[in-house]
């Protein structure tokens, strides 16, 4: 074993070897205390430990999804689950097995040489079939919710117009003949109103840069790009006031682009609409003259 | 040049006759060639790698300014708020647009592509073929002169009126374009274009290279599967870099046309901003987002391939075993590059694309957690049964392991279509990529930096200091990339200058807090690196040529190598990763030792 160091270059002609201070190892690298193997391996025990913590304690803090008041939600909200449950088991299990690994083939732990092995098949071939399965699962289990959310677009005349703009969300409600564009359409500014356990398909637009309609609570988000027309769709299950955040950067007013969207009764969304349209007829105004918080 | 001379041929004489045409010059033209333009892989590789580190610095001290307005909003930024002196300190919210875009361009085009491919690349993949140099040491050393007019450009943004480009580092149109959308897309926003249009020129020199001198430059007996993973993990990097660039490249002059000469390549008709008119319209901006992610969907595997490979050896190196599945490992470096090219969608699940659209990219992004799932059980097989020594490389290694295995899953929750819905462009997706690129491939290159030290500048680096920089990084950036996952699932959105008057989110604040601070610790912990980088530059004790007991051919050459780096020309006799074969009298046999007796009886062995 003392040849170690000598021999350490042969084929490069004897050079002056390594100098490294203090003990070392009969493979000339230089000798770890026990005591720093556990230290580091229970350092890495902290992963698993606090990072599961994590993800269990914050729900208790109301450092959680938002609560849920759409259908498709529920659906979003279980796959979220789903995939939440599948990769913490791998993150536990490979995360313990480092731990484990650390802590056990430390060089200080045992004199037994490094095993002598350069890989398996078969556990090449376990390792890539089960999580390929698993995978190819997940991909198939999910497109449903998919589809629902973004591809089957129930079969109705849009119930809102948004347009998104620095920095605001401007809707246009069909009015009386349920269809946009005509004469008694009414118009309001970040103040978007859904009747509830009703299909609601928005019709969404950008008059300038990219802009992101997110609805926390509906798990919504679709981006609106100048020049084309999004549909989007959702039915609310909960009355209440919740946010609309603008996701996609727009400039400098991006923070601000906020706007609030009102769950409510059938009854109590024909009341809000005939008010908007008696203070609209009132008002006398076309579309161009609505004041608007401009952006600047 | 070549390197293809007789097996043990005698020592050369010289490699270049630049450098001895310079010798005897004036002392100021011999240092310009030597230090400033050198033809020298080794000295364009430190270049890049000082340079980058410089601009990591920069990054990181943007990422604190950002985390500060996330922090405390509207409050006055302490020291630098002096510095930009808008209402006494406070951040303007077109200032903080302008900072979490520069943070993320500095990093991605500044820090991380070039310290892969420009620092290690040029520094290892030469010296660990056995070859003298690269093929073209010409368009080695523009690759890295063509960096600064980068550097300059992006510096430069900083100070044009406006300020730097404010469109967020994916520079999506018709912000980007329309030069009145917002205060940084002036000037600002075309320096911006013109720094990526440079650094994709480097990129595209170096790459040629990589891939000429891996190909033609091996030396003999180097064949490609004995190659060690950091040089695949290059190689294949070059091939990404060179299939995918042109196009951002053709990309990035389409929005230039766009915006300096009126072509409405990304914006549509009759599209009216800040009340003007916008362009000749007829444009899409979903196209920009097509071409910008094909080339950075790839870019992301740029980013971590050759930090995968660099911890591959230095794992083997550290466990004294030889690596876990070698062809398994190149086959799924190979697969995630394959796999990278069909995968852009995924950014766009819910741009406006087609979703049936969506639905395909979903599942080839599904299957490429495939292959890094195989990695990541053979790093796994590769420490078990080992010999671990808790140097600080390997300390920086198997975090990077460990981190990996975070970023890696989390990727799965956007991958999965209905999901991303919801945590798209949230700090969700932040977490996810600071999991790869902070606690994957900055762990990485820091393992990389304290393993080959000794190989750059003949000296190792203070491992006691080394361990506490480790320590205080690593606790740092859980405490502030972790907690990034509760605020993603609570659907805290990514750049907002102030986020806290929505209902939904107000009550994040003082988890934001708690991450900020971590977030000055992790910066401040960089201190004790720097210094011991340099103390260790000129003071460290002097490492020889191989003081880990690798392998690999670098480790064969004088610490730090001489021009033509070999002093003896190298003959290859195994692959990287025989360590600890049973019977031999030494626990490594490096690729050069001539075959032992113990390797064939330890083959005979493995396979019978």
């Amino acid at each position: 074993m003392d040849h170690d160091n000598r021999d350490r270059n042969a084929g490069s002609g004897g050079s002056p070897p390594g100098k490294i201070p203090g003990d070392t190892w009969a493979d000339g690298l230089p000798k770890g205390r026990r005591w720093s193997g556990i230290a580091w391996s229970l350092l890495f025990l902290l992963v698993p430990v606090l990072g599961s913590a994590v993800f269990i304690v914050a729900p208790y803090y109301d450092h959680w999804l938002p609560k849920d008041v759409s259908v498709h939600g529920k659906s979003i909200d279980g796959l979220f689950y789903f995939i939440l449950v599948l990769t913490g088991v791998v993150f536990l299990a490979t995360e313990l097995i480092l731990f484990w690994f650390m802590w056990k083939y430390d060089a200080a732990a045992s004199s037994k040489p490094a095993t002598y092995i350069h890989g398996s098949h078969t556990l090449e071939v376990v390792w890539t079939i089960i999580p390929a399965a698993t995978m190819l699962f997940l991909a198939i289990y999910q497109m449903n919710t998919w589809a629902d959310v973004k591809m089957r677009r129930p079969r109705m005349a849009p119930s809102v117009e948004v347009v998104a703009r620095q920095f605001e969300w401007r809707l246009r409600y069909p009015g009386r003949d349920e269809t946009l564009g005509t004469e008694d359409d009414l118009f309001v500014v970040n103040d978007l109103h859904v009747p509830i356990d009703e299909d609601f398909l928005v019709q969404l637009k950008s008059m300038d840069v990219l802009h992101s309609f997110f609805l926390p609570n509906l798990r919504v988000k679709q981006d609106a790009v100048p020049g084309m027309k999004q549909p989007v769709w959702f039915k609310a299950t909960e009355t209440g006031t919740y946010d609309i955040v603008c996701a996609e950067v727009c400039g400098w007013g991006h923070y601000k682009m906020k706007g609030r969207v009102t769950v409510e009764s059938r009854a109590d969304f024909d009341r809000w609409l005939a008010r908007i349209e008696a203070e609209q007829k009132a008002t006398q105004r076309g579309p161009e003259e609505i004041p608007v918080a401009a952006a600047d | 040049m070549s390197t293809v001379t007789q097996p043990h041929a005698p020592p050369k004489e010289t490699a270049h006759h630049d450098h001895v045409a310079t010798r005897g010059s004036t002392s100021l033209s011999t240092f310009l060639s030597t230090y400033v333009f050198s033809k020298d892989h080794k000295v364009i590789g430190l270049q890049f790698l000082f340079s980058t580190l410089v601009w990591f610095l920069i990054g990181g001290l943007l990422a604190l300014a950002v985390r500060w307005q996330v922090a405390w909003p509207w409050s006055d930024v302490p020291v630098l708020g002096k510095l930009f002196a808008q209402h006494g300190g406070q951040m303007a919210p077109e200032f903080y647009t302008m900072l979490f875009t520069m943070h993320a361009s500095v990093m991605i085009f500044l820090v991380i592509i070039p310290i892969l491919a420009g620092a290690f690349g040029n520094f290892l993949i030469p010296l660990m073929i056995g070859a003298d140099d690269m093929a073209f040491p010409t368009l080695n050393m523009l690759s890295y002169w063509f960096m600064w007019p980068a550097f300059f450009f992006f510096g430069a943004s900083f100070f044009v009126e406006g300020g730097a480009a404010a469109g967020g580092w994916t520079s999506y149109p018709p912000l980007s374009t329309s030069t009145v959308s917002a205060p940084g897309s002036g000037m600002g926003q075309t320096l911006w274009l013109l720094g990526l249009t440079m650094v994709g020129v480097s990129s595209m020199l170096g790459s040629v290279n990589y891939m000429t001198t891996i190909i033609l430059m091996r030396a003999p007996g180097m064949t490609m599967f004995r190659l060690p993973m950091t040089i695949w993990a290059m190689f294949i990097t070059a091939i990404l870099q060179a299939f995918a660039l042109p196009v951002l490249t053709a990309a990035g002059f389409m929005q230039l046309t766009d915006r300096l000469i009126g072509t409405g390549f990304f914006s549509p008709e009759g599209n009216i901003i800040n009340n003007a008119m916008s362009g000749a319209g007829g444009g899409q901006p979903l196209l920009w987002q097509h071409l910008f992610w094909f080339y950075s969907h790839p870019a992301v595997y740029i980013m971590i391939l050759p930090a995968m490979g660099m911890v591959s050896d230095i794992l083997t190196t550290f466990a004294r075993k030889p690596l876990f599945g070698y062809r398994p490992m190149v086959y799924s470096i190979a697969g995630i590059a394959g796999l990278g090219f069909i995968v852009w969608g995924h950014h766009m699940f819910i741009s406006g694309m087609n979703p049936a659209l969506g639905v395909t990219f979903m599942v080839a992004t599904m299957m490429i957690a495939l292959p890094s799932a195989v990695k990541t059980f053979n790093w796994l097989g590769t420490i078990w049964g080992g010999r671990i020594h808790y140097t600080t490389a390997m300390l920086f290694a198997i975090s990077f392991v460990s981190m990996f295995i975070i970023g890696g899953l989390s990727g799965i929750f956007m991958a999965a279509t209905p999901v991303d819905i919801f945590i798209h462009d949230t700090y969700f997706i932040v977490a996810h990529f600071h999991y790869v690129l902070f606690a994957g491939t900055a762990m990485g290159v820091w393992s990389g930096i304290y393993f080959w030290f000794p190989k750059m500048f003949g000296r190792t680096m203070n491992e006691f200091w080394g361990k506490v920089h480790f320590f205080l990084t690593f606790i740092f950036l859980n405490g502030t990339f972790f907690t990034m996952h509760i605020l993603g699932a609570v659907g805290f959105p990514r750049r907002l200058a102030d986020a806290y008057h929505y209902e939904t989110f107000h009550h994040l604040q003082p988890l934001n807090a708690f991450m900020t601070w971590c977030a000055m610790g992790m910066v401040a912990t960089q201190i004790i690196f720097a210094i011991n980088f340099f103390w260790s530059m000129f003071r460290g004790p002097i490492a020889g040529r191989n003081p880990w007991n690798a392998n690999t051919l670098e480790w064969t050459a004088p610490s730090p190598p001489g021009h033509g780096n070999f002093d003896f020309q190298p003959v290859v006799y195994r692959g990287p990763y025989e360590y600890s074969v049973p019977g031999c009298e030494k626990d490594h046999l490096m690729q050069t030792d001539p075959p032992h007796p113990a390797e064939a009886a330890a083959a005979a062995a493995a396979h019978a």
